[in-house]
């Protein structure tokens, strides 16, 4: 019964989608996820910055990872150990297309210190975006 | 009474000397008279010398006591997340079994009075016996000296101590039940058959052997009982890979931190309280002397490790200073009267510089301590019992090291038969699976930290 349920439900999102998507690949998609890894400690100075031009909402993530910026070594009881992965905070934001490259650019300008390690940001298409709450999508769900 | 007054006597003489010592003063001769008119002797009466060197037990043994919450932090520190409620767990058991078979057996075996069933070696059995409720003077079993149940309460704690060293180096992958049983027999017998020999008035004593707190009797009792364990039960999986050593970073070091100083504050009780007397001007003095000096060695040992792991890491580490200022503990608990505070400071110092050294070495050998029990209670402890010769002249070094030798042999038999009777009946190591998961999750399903962490 819970299985048909949800089943049902599935379905239901995805014929809400469907219209939508073909609209998307007709005219470009008009939502944009951008991902961003970045220094920790400039987390709140980027939301700051984000919140300023309009962004109304992001996802926040602690992860660990390399890049550029391998890792080091640190000692532990006499022994050594390799630190090969390094925090960073990952920023998933999903912004209608005309504000992509201002956002891109506002994270970018934020939280570079000009040292390796910076972090990296990459800009995706959404094939669709819906809000929970009301079942509004793409843009109207930002 | 006749000692109390004489007590007091000698008291009055020692302030009389140490009045006279400014001799070229002129007025030296004034200040000897003053002196002398403000200590009238007063006869400390027979009942106060018996509440008060019970009182000085009863505190001493609420403070090491206490020194089980002290392990417990610094194990739970120290250990890797998914094992933290299990060494809990290990300490509250331990803790609890100790106790039971001390009361049970421990303490006559410890403490046999006359009835030893083999002179100086083997005490006698049968559970320890507390005075009657509202004890009068007369039915006091020692009206000069102390009651009973303080002493009993005491040494309870001291057995539990013992006990406590084991479970940090043998953490991450031991069984509960298998821990368990060993506890109860290292507290049962293990433990207290060799303290009789020293602070039961056995042979090692009878031979002059000193250890006023137990660098030997409890500290590298524990110690070699946790190298047999270390040896017999091997080391964490993936803890010595492709000939490198694995750093298991502990998942607490406040907590660990926390857990060093309450077993420093511990340790005031642990040493202070075994001048095992309260009585006179001689014993107030001496316990204060003997507790400034406990402080001293730890500081001497934190100082050295701080220094040492600086220059040799480039970076200081809160573990091993940790692990330091324990050592610089151990160091003066054979010996903490005698020494003067900078004495006690080196004493403890060189318990530092031990552990420094130790830990990388222990590693070396693929002998895996999870917290550094080794280094801390065997090799400062051997070294602590070795140094009373330095600053108390009734210490010989042929009998301190004959006792050193004669207990590790004692408990490296006994303990490893033990170890390896468990290992073959029950098992010593969870399995390999279980041991990655954590011991938390795999023997009790309970964590430490659920909301926290994917682990």
């Amino acid at each position: 019964m819970g299985a048909a349920l949800c089943c049902t439900c599935t379905m239901g999102v995805l014929q809400l989608w469907a219209p939508q998507r073909a609209a998307c690949i007709r005219k470009g998609c008009d939502v944009k996820l951008i991902i961003a890894a970045i220094k920790p400690f400039k987390l709140e100075e980027v939301r700051e910055a984000l919140t300023a031009i309009g962004v109304r909402g992001m996802m926040v993530t602690e992860i660990k990872g390399f890049g550029t910026q391998s890792g080091h070594t640190e000692i532990y009881r006499g022994a050594e150990y390799a630190v090969n992965f390094v925090p960073k905070v990952k920023l998933e934001l999903v912004v209608s297309d005309s504000m992509a490259d201002q956002v891109v650019e506002t994270i970018r300008s934020t939280a570079t210190t000009g040292k390796i390690g910076d972090g990296k940001i990459f800009v995706l298409d959404v094939d669709a975006a819906v809000r929970v709450r009301t079942g509004e999508t793409d843009d109207n769900a930002l | 009474m006749h000692k109390s007054l004489k007590i007091a006597g000698c008291s009055t003489l020692v302030v009389s000397l140490l009045a006279a010592l400014p001799v070229w003063a002129q007025d030296a001769a004034a200040t000897v008279t003053e002196v002398v008119e403000a200590a009238a002797p007063v006869a400390v009466p027979t009942d106060m010398v018996f509440i008060m060197n019970s009182f000085i037990m009863l505190l001493g043994g609420i403070l090491v006591f206490w020194m089980a919450a002290g392990f417990a932090m610094l194990e739970a520190g120290l250990v890797r997340s998914k094992n933290v409620t299990m060494q809990l767990v290990k300490n509250i058991g331990l803790f609890a079994s100790a106790c039971f078979v001390y009361y049970l057996v421990g303490y006559s075996i410890m403490y046999p009075g006359d009835g030893w069933l083999i002179d100086g070696v083997f005490g006698k059995f049968g559970p320890a016996v507390l005075e009657v409720v509202g004890l009068t003077a007369d039915a006091a079993s020692d009206y000069s000296y102390a009651s009973t149940s303080s002493d009993f309460f005491f040494q309870v704690m001291f057995c539990a101590t013992t006990a406590s060293i084991v479970s940090g180096t043998i953490a991450e992958r031991m069984k509960l039940s298998s821990f368990l049983v060993f506890t109860v027999l290292l507290a049962a017998f293990i433990y207290p058959v060799q303290a009789s020999w020293k602070w039961g008035g056995g042979f090692l004593d009878q031979q002059g052997f000193i250890d006023f707190a137990g660098s030997t009797v409890v500290h590298s009792v524990g110690g070699w009982a946790a190298l047999m364990g270390a040896l017999i039960l091997g080391p964490r999986l993936g803890k010595y890979k492709d000939g490198k050593v694995v750093a298991m970073p502990g998942s607490n070091l406040p907590l660990a931190f926390l857990g060093t100083f309450i077993l420093w504050m511990g340790w005031f009780g642990f040493n202070g309280a075994s001048q095992l007397a309260l009585s006179s001007v001689g014993d107030a003095a001496d316990v204060g002397r003997v507790m400034a000096n406990t402080n001293a060695g730890a500081v001497g040992g934190a100082l050295t490790a701080l220094i040492l792991t600086g220059l040799l890491y480039k970076k200081v580490d809160l573990t091993m200073v940790l692990n330091g200022a324990l050592a610089g503990l151990v160091s003066v608990t054979a010996e903490p009267l005698t020494p003067g505070l900078g004495g006690a400071s080196l004493i403890g110092a060189v318990g530092g510089v031990i552990v420094v050294f130790a830990i990388p070495l222990l590693d070396k050998l693929k002998i895996d301590d999870v917290v550094g029990a080794i280094p801390v209670h065997l090799f400062a402890g051997i070294w602590g019992t070795i140094a009373v010769v330095f600053t108390n002249p009734d210490a010989s070094l042929f009998i301190q090291l004959k006792a050193i030798v004669v207990v590790g042999a004692f408990v490296i038999v006994t303990s490893g038969v033990l170890w390896f009777v468990i290992k073959s009946v029950m098992g010593l190591r969870v399995s390999a699976e279980d041991e990655y998961k954590g011991l938390d999750k795999s023997e009790l399903g309970m964590e430490s930290y659920p909301e926290f962490g994917g682990r």
